[in-house]
């Protein structure tokens, strides 16, 4: 008791040092980080374009900006709506065959009984395109999938598809090779954290239900996929988060270069591709209006699924 | 008796038998699996090496997987068309290496510091500020990048690479490993060791927790460079000369008209541009891989 007192009175007598050590850090997150974002709040309420290449800006406005997010001219769901039912589309593909990969490779790599060699190459290699720059890859496949792509060829040799141009005229090949290349490049990621998150859990809760006669598939569903809850939510938040932002791959992969507009028809525009195309198109106010929707969104999502999964952890406790 | 047991033991044998068969072929299936989720991990990059040395018009007739001739060819294309973009190969290379070396060194400097700060002090306020950083860690920052470009455009940082540099001084999640890091693996008694020895403050940051925590910036500064190296989104809204390029930005140019036709150019383009990364993760595959997983346990 006495050595606490005197260590707290320690710190508190150097505690001043503290601030010194901390505000290199809170200063430029104050300027390049926070005060960007309040910045992009006020900017959705006022009435920026371009005009004949002469900024504009029209002053305070309510509700322009977000109501041309909202409803498009032609009562049709406007742009950012779509790119928002893009993004979704092309994440879920992506994370649902991830998440489920990345579970069965955990187990498999985890177990005790069916000790696979070379499990450290083979983690290794999985990873690899996690690491590399993601522009790159996007125009590597898209170069495969293209017109006279060596991929394209193939499928066309098989007599799967007729035309040299299936994959990039069509909406649903094209987001669903995006999806994949998502899928591909991270699913080596989740299975790292889900073998670290299967090894964190007490070994001697197997061996019981060893004991106990349970069969794996037993063992997966009522230790396994319980124990992992945390971190499979904060796999899920995460990837979440990411694939809102999702703009390297799709930029590249199925463009028109000159509006970076995805295609066909936007239906490979993110949002992230949207508020950029708004930028430089000089409509800062509606880009602004996009990019606080986007953060509302994910916030909203983020907290949703800390709340729901808490409040479940809760009443697992309380029934225990 | 006798006889009982004997017929016991073959039972048990023979269960062991079709036990340990069972336990084979689900060892065959799963590497199998394994096997072809290595092979489609690498097929993309082993396509590209060998288009890379193919003559355009036999990679438009179809698929090989056996190098050809043409890869000193297809570079001298590459490098004539890349001379009309304003920036050549090695000056994007060299744009993304003055940006992302001081950038990663930057972070790395900063996140310690500000890490030790909420470790080693106890101040007023540490517990709000520290609940501030966990509460921005996940705030993605591309929802800020409208007011950041207007913002830079004020300070006049618009085309610059300092609008890219500096930001890097605040990387909370950052910041919050190396404080995870630091409670596991740093004790404040040689701090205070080096306080009455007359150290100051700063000196004992510089000369002693630094070092400490070694392990855990050669982590993190992996992370981080590569991040820094493969960004796109930021520069891409924030640069505009030409000649300010980074290798990403400079990959995208051969989405352009410039490029569509030749695909040799294309490939080996591609692959200069991923080859350093390949070799940097064959080095340290090992470090990024335990890394991932100490980054993901967070709670």
């Amino acid at each position: 008791m006495a050595t606490q007192t005197v260590k707290k009175h320690k710190t508190i007598e150097y505690g001043r040092y503290g601030y010194l050590f901390i505000a290199p850090f809170f200063i430029v997150y104050l300027v390049f980080q926070l005060w960007p974002l309040i910045y992009t709040f006020i900017l959705s309420f006022q009435d920026i374009y371009v005009k004949y290449g002469d900024e504009i800006n029209d002053g305070f406005t309510l509700t322009k900006n977000y109501a041309s997010v909202f409803v498009a001219n032609d009562g049709t769901a406007s742009m950012a709506i779509r790119t928002f039912g893009n993004t979704a589309i092309i994440w879920i593909f992506n994370f649902i065959p991830q998440i489920l990969l990345s579970l069965l490779l955990a187990v498999w790599l985890t177990d005790t009984k069916v000790k696979l060699k070379g499990a450290g190459a083979f983690k290794v290699m999985v990873y690899l395109p996690n690491v590399i720059t993601a522009a790159s890859i996007s125009i590597l496949f898209f170069s495969m999938f293209g017109p006279n792509g060596p991929l394209t060829k193939l499928v066309m040799d098989l007599g799967w598809i007729d035309n040299n141009r299936f994959f990039i005229d069509n909406a649903a090949p094209t987001r669903g090779i995006i999806s994949f290349i998502q899928f591909w490049m991270w699913y080596g990621n989740t299975t790292l954290l889900l073998i670290s998150g299967v090894l964190g859990i007490n070994p001697s809760i197997f061996e019981a239900s060893d004991i106990d006669g349970c069969t794996g598939w037993q063992k997966f569903i009522h230790i396994t996929l319980p124990m992992l809850r945390p971190i499979m939510l904060y796999v899920l938040v995460t990837s979440l988060i990411g694939g809102l932002q999702m703009y390297d791959i799709p930029s590249l992969f199925n463009v028109n270069m000159n509006t970076g507009r995805g295609m066909p028809d936007d239906a490979s525009t993110t949002v992230t591709m949207y508020i950029r195309f708004l930028t430089k198109t000089g409509n800062f106010g509606r880009a602004a209006a996009v990019s606080v929707i986007l953060f509302l969104v994910t916030l909203i999502l983020s907290v949703l699924f800390f709340v729901f999964m808490g409040d479940r952890d809760k009443k697992a406790k309380k029934k225990g | 008796m006798s006889n009982d047991k004997i017929s016991v033991s073959t039972a048990t044998r023979m269960e062991d038998a079709s036990y340990s068969r069972k336990i084979l072929a689900a060892k065959i299936f799963r590497i199998t699996i394994c096997v072809i989720l290595c092979i489609i991990s690498l097929f993309p990059f082993y396509l590209m090496i060998i288009n890379a040395t193919r003559y355009t018009k036999d990679i438009e007739t179809g698929i090989s997987f056996i190098p050809s001739g043409f890869f000193i060819q297809n570079w001298n294309t590459l490098m004539e068309k890349s001379a009309g973009l304003g920036t050549s190969l090695w000056g994007a290379i060299l744009n993304s290496a003055i940006i992302t070396f001081p950038g990663t060194i930057l972070t790395l400097y900063f996140s310690t510091m500000t890490a030790y700060g909420f470790f080693a002090y106890n101040f007023k306020g540490r517990k709000f500020l520290w609940a501030f950083i966990m509460a921005v860690m996940m705030v993605p920052g591309q929802v800020t990048i409208v007011g950041f470009l207007r913002f830079m455009q004020t300070l006049g940082l618009y085309d610059n690479f300092l609008a890219l540099i500096i930001p890097a001084i605040a990387a909370p999640t950052v910041v919050f490993f190396m404080r995870q890091y630091m409670t596991g693996a740093f004790s404040l008694e040689i701090v205070e060791a080096a306080r009455i020895d007359g150290a100051n403050e700063f000196r004992i940051f510089n000369t002693i927790a630094l070092p400490l925590m070694k392990p855990a910036i050669a982590t993190q500064a992996i992370f981080a460079f590569i991040a820094s190296w493969n960004n796109l989104f930021t520069p891409n809204m924030l640069l505009a000369s030409p000649d300010k390029a980074t290798l990403p930005m400079f990959v995208q140019q051969m989405r352009t008209e410039q490029f569509t036709i030749d695909y040799g150019a294309i490939y080996i383009g591609l692959f200069i541009t991923i080859l350093p990364l390949i070799i940097v993760y064959l080095f340290l595959s090992k470090y990024i891989v335990a890394g991932v997983a100490l980054g993901g346990v967070k709670d």
